[in-house]
């Protein structure tokens, strides 16, 4: 009984957040050949909050994305899993959900764990095709750990366009300079896709998996 | 919260979006085919094989597209989905046969990134609408495949160009832009496994005509015809053929591209 319960308590490996709309065979694939053993799939705040690790994939629009995270109560398990510097890797729209809001749906607050407002690129001011499909070169703050320079696979309408404080920051230039990905401790979020970025996502999806948690190390290598 | 330009080393502002090199599946029942104009389908390989081949050799993108008349043969292509899954890490584009939001689901879920609607788009525009609020404008692919009417002037075709609508292909673009999608899969079906090249016209007035990506389709030959769909403001290049008959590598095109000014991922 006891041991039942504890094996239950048992904090999952990596939890993949279900939005219901996203491309997670693509994500769960590329997160198995990162090393990750065990992927759990679920939308349980409870599971969410103790996961070693979880992942906030990112297909689909802002307004249905974050209420869906309201609904299955998962605002606050994210949101203290950012401020308790804990691994969370926000993908694409999941990056966008961090901030405070977006033009996208105007009426729609985002997690707030960014002080930004993702707007519509700019695109040089409407000459290039929008969305943005297609790679795109990233360039990273020297103190980025997780994120790096190279080419990255972007699928996106709207983004941030200036710099948080208090984060680490990647940038990408589509006829105007967006915040690629952002770190900050175990937190890592990026508009792009690295499960679509050939070697380039996959070398970040292994360094995100091999980055410890601030708060394991500092109860002394617990995992 | 600062400037973007803030601690940005190049500090050059890039005026000009990259361009992919798109490798086209056509599969049916489990294999790649490939035609003339849609006819005549010959086979030409294992699509994961292909895929994998594709990705080595620098495929920015994959795109699949179910042509399976049958139903039996429809079910074969998801598990074709899955396969080629699993060995591709760069975005997958899947069309054929999607009528409704589910049916785009089951496709998401088994491995595509981008979902590609035709016929059923024509015949009910709302299903672009509820693609894109489900799924997202960047998942939403519209396919047009154009006919050449005359100068300048290209009809809608629908059942894999067997028949040709009254619709204006560029009036049919704009409506679907505006209803949601997020990329246009643009086939000349007059050219489709000629090897005629691109038809730089429809391309050139498409990319007036709306503001998504421009993926174009239909009738290349060699990397020429990439360079030329390319400057006519293509952002995305599709062939098949081409590809599976070796006759050029996409080292070679991305190469030609390079060195004619276009910006491509190494």
């Amino acid at each position: 009984m006891t041991s039942r319960r504890t094996r239950k308590r048992t904090a999952d490996e990596l939890v993949l957040l279900d939005t219901g709309v996203a491309n997670t065979a693509s994500i769960e694939r590329a997160l198995g050949r990162a090393g990750v053993d065990r992927i759990t799939r679920t939308n349980d705040p409870e599971r969410a909050a103790r996961a070693e690790r979880v992942v906030l994939p990112g297909v689909g629009a802002f307004a249905p994305a974050m209420r869906r995270l309201e609904d299955d109560g998962l605002v606050d398990a994210l949101r203290e899993r950012v401020q308790g510097d804990r691994p969370l890797l926000a993908i694409c729209l999941g990056l966008q959900l961090l901030g405070t809001a977006s033009l996208e749906a105007p009426r729609t607050k985002g997690l707030g764990v960014v002080d930004l407002v993702a707007r519509p690129l700019d695109a040089d001011g409407g000459a290039l095709p929008l969305p943005q499909q297609g790679w795109n070169r990233v360039s990273a703050d020297p103190g980025c750990r997780v994120l790096a320079d190279g080419w990255a696979a972007f699928a996106n309408g709207y983004g941030f366009r200036e710099r948080p404080t208090g984060w680490s920051v990647a940038t990408s230039d589509y006829g105007g300079r967006f915040v690629a990905g952002l770190e900050r401790g175990a937190v890592v979020a990026c508009q792009f896709h690295p499960e679509l970025s050939s070697a380039y996502g996959a070398g970040l999806l292994e360094r995100f998996v091999a980055a410890r948690s601030g708060v394991a190390l500092a109860a002394g290598g617990l995992r | 919260m600062s400037a973007m330009t803030d601690g940005v080393t190049d500090g050059v502002t890039n005026s000009t979006a990259s361009v992919r090199v798109i490798p086209c599946l056509d599969a049916r029942g489990g294999r790649v085919v490939k035609g003339v104009r849609f006819r005549e389908l010959v086979d030409s390989g294992d699509p994961a094989e292909l895929a994998a081949r594709y990705q080595d050799e620098g495929a920015d993108e994959l795109c699949l597209l179910d042509v399976s008349a049958t139903l039996d043969e429809r079910a074969a292509c998801a598990r074709t989905v899955e396969r080629v899954r699993a060995v591709l890490s760069i975005p997958l584009t899947v069309g054929g046969g999607v009528r409704d939001a589910e049916a785009a689901r089951a496709l998401l879920a088994a491995g595509a990134d981008k979902v590609s609607v035709n016929s059923a788009a024509v015949a009910r525009p709302d299903l672009l609408d509820e693609l894109a609020t489900a799924f997202g404008r960047q998942a939403t692919v519209v396919a047009v495949d154009a006919l050449r009417r005359g100068r300048g002037d290209y009809a809608v075709t629908v059942r894999s160009g067997s028949t040709t609508l009254e619709r204006d292909a560029f009036d049919w673009m704009a409506e679907a832009e505006r209803r949601g999608a997020g990329e246009i899969l643009l086939t000349a079906v007059d050219r489709d496994g000629t090897g005629s090249g691109y038809d730089l016209d429809l391309l050139a007035r498409a990319r007036r005509a709306v503001r998504v990506p421009i993926v174009a389709s239909g009738g290349a030959r060699g990397a020429d015809d990439l360079v030329r769909a390319a400057r006519v403001g293509a952002t995305g290049l599709l062939a098949a053929g081409m590809f599976h008959r070796s006759e050029v590598s996409i080292d070679a095109a991305k190469a030609a591209l390079r060195a004619e000014g276009l910006e491509v991922r190494p």
